[in-house]
């Protein structure tokens, strides 16, 4: 089945789950509450919002700059820096390590971009055992599921579901208590940071001026995973540079407050390069994996370079009706929600992606929510205009030569509304089933009747 | 002052009382309204289903006629959205790039301009009613318009405003994504409409009569007691 | 050609062309000049922390009450040191673990209790075990209720997070208003050898996963005291 076919035949079982509505709405009605106060709490938001997208544009307008800078910098404190211009060799790079190091337990700390390489199915078939350490990415990890948020992985579950769920894997005692669950979840992981070879992370921000990586995380696995194991490696897509240290005093922040509505997540740590003479812990080897896997052809496209400004914060999937109805799952992609339309057809093809850009009213909210002003919600108009040029899709532009022609004639124009006005009584025998030509509309909602007389039919026949 | 009243296809064929309206209101304000005939649509469905050329076809005549208008009132926030905002990006690289973007200085939605423009909220208007307002999202985000229009409904007598929650969230019309995409577009109705019905209001009023025509197909399909209107009527009630 | 080159080689290729402004989409207005040091006024923009001390300690608490961190104000060491008897008593520690600071080993070693050293290798397995890290820091911010540490300030990577309790002492000049003058000490402390590591801790760890409800101790230490005189 096409990928469209699936999103739709998905969009159509799950916006009738009301259960499902229920949970994410509640969820996300929570998150807004606190995002407001936080927002609230700053100065000036919409200044902040300016200034770090013109630090992002920055970074990504010169990207070729700052990435040799961050890389040269890492290098000389003894990191080792790979190049992966595709999702196998990223792949690659990483297995070789694990190898080389004869490897055989692997903890993890949340990475999307790990999720785009599907990391953890290669390094499974592989033969080697890798834990998800996050909660969250713990939990779907146990039902064999991708996250279901970029931010929130588990979020379409219950604390019923959990339970259940840690029950049959893990054999706890089935309990509904949140914190209990938690505790689960920290007993099973506790030995495995302990007497893990290999850690994995990926970042959130690459900072150039100084080499390092930085990870926020608000649980603690990320700092475990970098501090215990022996050979640390971190797996991050080119975009994420930022020009200088001090940037994070305003990124660290936006991405709180706009991702999860907290002033500053619980751990933002800053990493950059192994265990140092005079240090005591740390890995012996710190890896950074620098992935392409087809960025450069979205930065080559200048009018949606804005959309690798993205710092993956979760804002615009939290605001996002679209995603509220049809949850992250049904987009079948790794990043879901508005920057995932805007972003897929760039990453995986244009002809077999472009139907999520179709499938937005283009209200706008991800485009205000998003703290670095990506313009999501225009390049969603911009894919489809990209995609029926390349290839049009002629039933559709036959239809709107059609409509032009009408439009643009007021003698046929008149016409066609005297037409539909006589139509009615026919397209009440029909209406809202499948012969309906409307059924697209009918099936769910009616049609206003056409009134005798025209706006314009007045304004020609008043006095 | 001349107005140039732009009363796009669906308004004229489906909702005719919404452009009478405006008429009505313009004129008891004194001002001299003029409702080109030649013009019908905007070219948004061309130009969200991405076939810009198609978009450009009837964008051209509309932008042509209103070449010379001094003050152009268009009575839907998403078309007026499709001239002041989207004209000069369809128009970008042609040689009306620069009547794109004189149009856009020169368009204003309805409620806006009588705010903004005209500096008046009162119209002497009466509602004895509860109502609600929904943004439509292109008047909300692409025109920046939330106050003009609870300015005008503060001012009309006998009518409460009860803000509903997610006041701002989209109700789900979006154009041909509603018939692209009937379940999303019609779920997001339904979350809608539950918020309005919660106000316990009357009324849902908005400023987009398209808007209001996706979520009064679900009201009268599922048999709920809330009703709308738009802005427009309510302000020409006296 | 390695990869590395290929990839920048794309990217050089990619910049020829110019990309928009940011957030000037379909504004015809010019945007005033780009630059990347826009951040320098972060301050401006980001929560307000007052000037004097007794309003950033203000801030200092009102963030910790928020974030569950156990933040005390001391008037000497003797005072802060006694509480943390208290501490150790009340929870019934046995083994501890700090590292060898002016202000954290003698705290540490007043409570009587074997203390694990994590200045030098240490044995993991062990500090799990600890019932507390006590550790100093570099800085407290107030306007996010911050506890900044670095590998060289409070013992390594894993003190201030393996234990279930991390304990930090802290004295009263370390306090900085916000996050601007964090990163600023850190330049002026380390610009010509950064430590390997360094944290910004926000409150104890938490986890919102299960359906978004505040958990404590998610991974990290469920409790986070901070000590300050
Ligand atoms: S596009 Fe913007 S709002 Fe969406 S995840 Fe990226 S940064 Fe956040």
């Amino acid at each position: 089945m096409s990928a469209a076919s699936q999103f739709k035949e998905e969009a159509h079982e799950i916006t009738r789950d009301l259960r499902h509505r229920q949970l994410i709405q509640t969820a996300l009605g929570k998150y807004e509450i606190k995002r407001d106060e936080k927002k609230a709490a700053f100065q000036d938001w919409q200044a902040a919002r300016q200034a770090a997208a013109e630090t992002k544009w920055d970074a990504i307008n010169h990207l070729d700059t700052y990435l040799q800078e961050f890389a040269t910098k890492l290098e000389a404190r003894g990191t080792k820096v790979h190049w992966a211009s595709t999702a196998p060799q990223a792949r690659d790079i990483i297995l070789n390590i694990i190898r080389e190091k004869k490897a055989r337990t692997i903890v993890k700390s949340k990475a999307m971009t790990a999720e785009e390489i599907h990391l953890n199915d290669a390094l499974e078939k592989s033969g080697f055992e890798v834990v998800e350490s996050d909660l969250g990415e713990f939990i779907v990890q146990l039902r064999h599921e991708p996250p279901y948020h970029i931010v929130f992985p588990a979020m379409h579950l219950t604390r019923g579901d959990i339970s259940e769920l840690f029950a049959r894997e893990l054999g706890s005692a089935p309990t509904d208590s949140p914190e209990e669950l938690t505790m689960i979840a920290r007993r099973a992981l506790r030995n495995k940071y302990v007497t893990a070879d290999v850690g994995i992370t990926g970042a959130n921000f690459a900072i150039a001026e100084t080499g390092m990586i930085s990870i926020t995380e608000n649980e603690g696995n990320a700092r475990l995973t970098a501090a215990l194991p022996k050979t640390m490696i971190s797996l991050l897509g080119i975009e994420k540079v930022l020009p200088k240290m001090e940037d994070l005093a305003l990124f660290l922040p936006m991405l709180a407050t706009a991702g999860a509505g907290q002033t500053i997540t619980g751990y933002n740590s800053l990493y950059g390069g192994p265990r140092q003479p005079g240090e005591s812990d740390g890995p012996d080897e710190f890896h950074v994996v620098l992935l392409d896997n087809r960025r450069t052809e979205l930065l080559a496209d200048a009018e949606q370079r804005d959309a690798l400004h993205c710092i993956r914060c979760g804002a615009c999937l939290n605001v996002c009706p679209i995603f509220r109805n049809v949850g992250g799952h049904t987009y079948g992609t790794t990043y879901s929600g508005p920057i995932g339309s805007v972003i897929t057809p760039h990453l995986r093809g244009l002809q077999d992606w472009k139907h999520l850009s179709s499938a937005s009213s283009l209200c706008g909210a991800c485009t205000e929510a998003c703290p670095v002003k990506i313009d999501l919600h225009h390049h969603l108009l911009h894919n489809r205009r990209n995609s029926a040029t390349e290839k049009p899709n002629r039933l559709e532009k036959l239809g709107l030569k059609l409509f032009a022609f009408v439009v643009n004639h007021p003698a046929f124009y008149s016409l066609a509304k005297k037409m539909g006005r006589l139509m009615q009584p026919l397209h009440a025998l029909v209406k809202g089933t499948r012969i309906d030509p409307a059924y697209g509309w009918t099936q769910s909602r009616d049609l206003p009747t056409m009134p005798r007389q025209s706006f314009k039919d007045w304004w020609r026949t008043r006095p | 002052m001349n107005v140039t009243l732009f009363v796009p296809c669906f308004v004229d064929a489906l909702f005719p009382r919404v452009g009478i309206s405006m008429v009505q209101i313009l004129e008891r304000l004194g001002h001299r309204v003029e409702c080109p005939e030649e013009i019908a649509c905007c070219g948004q469905p061309g130009f969200n289903s991405g076939c810009w050329q198609e978009s450009r076809d009837v964008a051209v005549k509309v932008l042509d006629r209103l070449k010379d208008a001094e003050h152009v009132v268009v009575a839907s926030g998403s078309c007026g959205a499709m001239l002041k905002v989207f004209y000069p990006e369809l128009f970008g690289k042609t040689d009306r790039a620069s009547a794109a973007q004189s149009l856009s200085k020169r368009v204003w939605e309805f409620s806006d301009f009588l705010v903004s423009k005209l500096g008046v909220t009162d119209l002497g208007a009466r509602f004895p009613a509860k109502v609600t307002f929904h943004d439509g999202c292109h008047g909300l985000r692409e025109l920046g318009i939330k106050r003009p229009p609870r300015a005008l409904l503060e001012k009309v007598r006998d009518l409460q405003l009860i803000e509903m929650k997610d006041a701002e969230t989209c109700c789900g019309f979006g154009g041909m994504f509603a018939t692209k995409f009937p379940m999303i577009s019609t779920a997001m109705g339904e979350v809608k409409c539950a918020s309005a019905l919660d106000t316990q209001a009357d009324y849902i009023v908005s400023n987009d009569s398209s808007c209001l025509m996706h979520v009064q197909g679900l009201l009268t399909r599922q048999g709920k007691p809330i009703k709308t209107i738009h802005l427009a009527e309510i302000l020409s009630q006296t | 050609m390695t990869e590395r080159e290929k990839i920048l080689g794309r990217i050089r290729e990619a910049l020829t062309l110019s990309a928009p402004m940011p957030g000037k989409h379909h504004s015809p207005a010019a945007h005033s000049s780009v630059n990347g040091h826009a951040v320098a006024s972060a301050s401006d923009w980001l929560p307000l922390v007052g000037e004097a001390f007794e309003s950033q300690i203000t801030t200092f608490r009102t963030c910790s009450t928020e974030l569950k961190t156990d933040f005390q104000l001391f008037d000497s060491h003797e005072h802060l040191t006694s509480k943390l008897q208290e501490i150790s008593r009340a929870e019934s520690w046995q083994q501890i673990a700090s590292h060898g600071g002016n202000l954290a080993l003698p705290a540490a070693e007043s409570l009587g209790l074997p203390i694990l050293r994590t200045d030098s290798p240490y044995d993991v397995v062990a500090l799990e075990k600890c019932d507390v890290g006590i550790t100093e820091c570099d800085a407290l911010v107030a306007q996010t209720g911050s506890v900044l540490v670095t590998s060289r300030s409070a013992g390594g990577r894993a003190l201030s997070v393996l234990p279930p309790h991390h304990v930090v002492i802290a004295r009263r000049e370390q306090l900085l208003a916000d996050l601007p003058s964090a990163f600023a000490l850190l330049q002026k402390k380390y610009a010509s050898n950064y430590p390997s590591f360094i944290s910004f801790i926000t409150g104890p760890s938490r986890t919102g996963d299960i359906e978004r409800i505040l958990v404590l101790g998610a991974h990290g230490p469920k409790k986070l005291t901070v000590l300050c005189f």
